[in-house]
Order: C-alpha cells, then structure tokens, then sequence
C-alpha cells in the first residue's frame, strides 16, 4: 500500500516543484511550491516522521508561503506581472544539478541499511529535545529573538521612507 | 512493508478520498447546475460599487508583512509546544526548559510591543 502512495506524493511533490520553474505567473508558483511543500510532508509521514510532517505543514505549507505571497503583493508586481524570461537560466540549471549532485551522491555514500520505517513518537523527540539537547534549544529562541528584532528594524526603516 | 503501515493509515486515506471524492461533488454540481451568463462586468472584482484602483494588484502596505513574520517567529515557538506538552508533566528540566524559551520570545513581543509594531498607525 505504500509504494503507490509514495508514488504519488513524489509525483505531486516533483510535479509542483517543476510547476515553480515553468509558470509564468509568481503567484502560481508560489502556489505550486505549496503544492510540493505539502507533498513533501506526506513523505515525511510515510516514513512515521509525523512530528517533521506537521513542522512542514505548519511552518512550511503555512507560515512560509504566506510571507511569499506576502513579498511578491509587496513588490511593484503590477509592473510585472508575468516573469520574462531571465538570462541567467542557463547557470541556475548547472548550480541546480551540482545540488542535486552533491545531495544524490552523499546519499548513495552513506546509504542508511534497510529497514522497516519506524518514527520516534512525539515523546521520545520532546525527551532528547529538552533534557540532552536543552541548551541548542534556548540558543534557537535566541536565534527567533534576532530574526524578530532585525525584521522589526528593517521594516521600520522601510515603513519610514514611504 | 510492515501490515501495521495499512492499518495505521487506512482511516486517514480513507478519508482523504471522502474528502476528494465530496470536493468534486460539489464542484462538478455547481459546474452542471448554475446558470451561465457571460458579461464584461462579471470579470471585475467586485460586480458594484467602486471600480477596483489603478492596477489588479496594488502594492500591500509593509506593515502585513511585519504581522506575517511575526506570525512565522511564533509559529516556530509553537511547534516547539507539541514535543513538550507530552513530556512535561514529571520532567522538572524540560518545564523549566521551556519556561526560558517563552520568556525570551515573551521578551521579544514586548519588545515589539514597545517599538509600536503591534500598532497600527503610528
């Protein structure tokens, strides 16, 4: 039962991602990059990570795309509103297979031994996370802190210039 | 595959084309049903009152994008709360844990609070 269902969420998640690449319209890819992002999470929860898939359906499919389309209506997209075609194609196509290159070949590398797919559980991932890894923890609200502080600052100036 | 895999996901695929098969009703019977009639008028935004501005899009003030990123930094905090809240009761480090992680985006709120993002003029 599980491999046509893998096929078909890596169908809808290759598929959205070339939609991203192909449409001409920013908010139709930004759409279809839900669509694989979504995708994605059903991978996750084939393989029992169901505390990944709902970090990837809340954080991703979620808050992500909404900043997106937040970004493409905050541009002069009415100027542009179909993309031209842009000349630097070309070199995305050769840093996009070099990704996937390096990705493909540290995956065949260190090919993890098969077996059954087996997910940790919510406590187990709550236990290590707060007892072992407690300190990497507060240092990532750190790290949130930063992110809303400098976003604040440059939006302020921004919303000052207007 | 393990048989467990069927059964731990039957309901939810189940479901899931319930939830399809409902979708395509729905749509398919207002497809067949409505009546059609094509006009200009019909393509605008809003069938009456006040034509539409300038342009199809026009640009969002910065500030919904301050409100989408604050929404980002906290819905990363919240997810933090789904591996807590199973674990907490009887584990004295991961409450406190957790207590400093919301004390310092408690901080950060305030922050933004007193920076005025939180209003909405200025």
């Amino acid at each position: 039962m599980s491999e046509p269902l893998f096929v078909i969420v890596a169908i809808l998640t290759l598929g959205g991602g070339l939609g991203v690449v192909a449409t001409r319209n920013v908010v139709h890819a930004a759409l279809f990059l839900l669509l694989s992002l979504v995708s994605v999470a059903g991978i996750y929860l084939l393989v029992f990570a169901e505390f990944l898939a709902l970090v990837q359906v809340l954080i991703y499919g979620g808050a992500i795309i909404i900043v997106l389309i937040f970004a493409i209506m905050l541009t002069r997209s009415q100027e542009y509103p179909r993309i031209s075609d842009n000349p630097q194609w070309p070199l995305a196509i050769v840093a996009g297979l070099a990704v996937f290159g390096v990705l493909a070949a540290s995956f065949l590398w260190n090919l993890p031994p098969a077996s059954e797919p087996e997910g940790p559980g919510l406590a187990k991932i709550g236990e290590s996370l707060f007892t072992k890894w407690a300190v990497p923890f507060e240092v990532v609200s750190l790290v949130l802190l930063v992110a809303l502080v400098g976003a604040i600052i440059i939006a302020g100036r921004a919303g000052d210039r207007e | 595959m393990p048989v467990d895999f069927d059964f731990r996901w039957a309901a939810i695929i189940v479901s899931g084309i319930i939830g399809f098969i409902a979708i395509a009703i729905m749509f398919g019977a207002s497809m067949f049903i409505s009546s059609r009639r094509r006009s200009e008028i019909k393509l605008t935004s809003y069938e009456c009152g006040i034509e539409a501005a300038p342009f199809r899009w026009s640009q969002i003030n910065i500030r919904y994008y301050i409100f989408a990123i604050l929404f980002l930094i906290f819905d990363v905090e919240a997810v933090f709360l789904f591996p807590w809240a199973v674990i907490f009761i009887g584990n004295k480090i991961a409450f406190y844990a957790m207590l400093i992680f919301l004390a310092v985006l408690g901080f950060a709120i305030l922050y933004g609070w007193r920076k005025g993002v939180l209003q909405w003029s200025k």
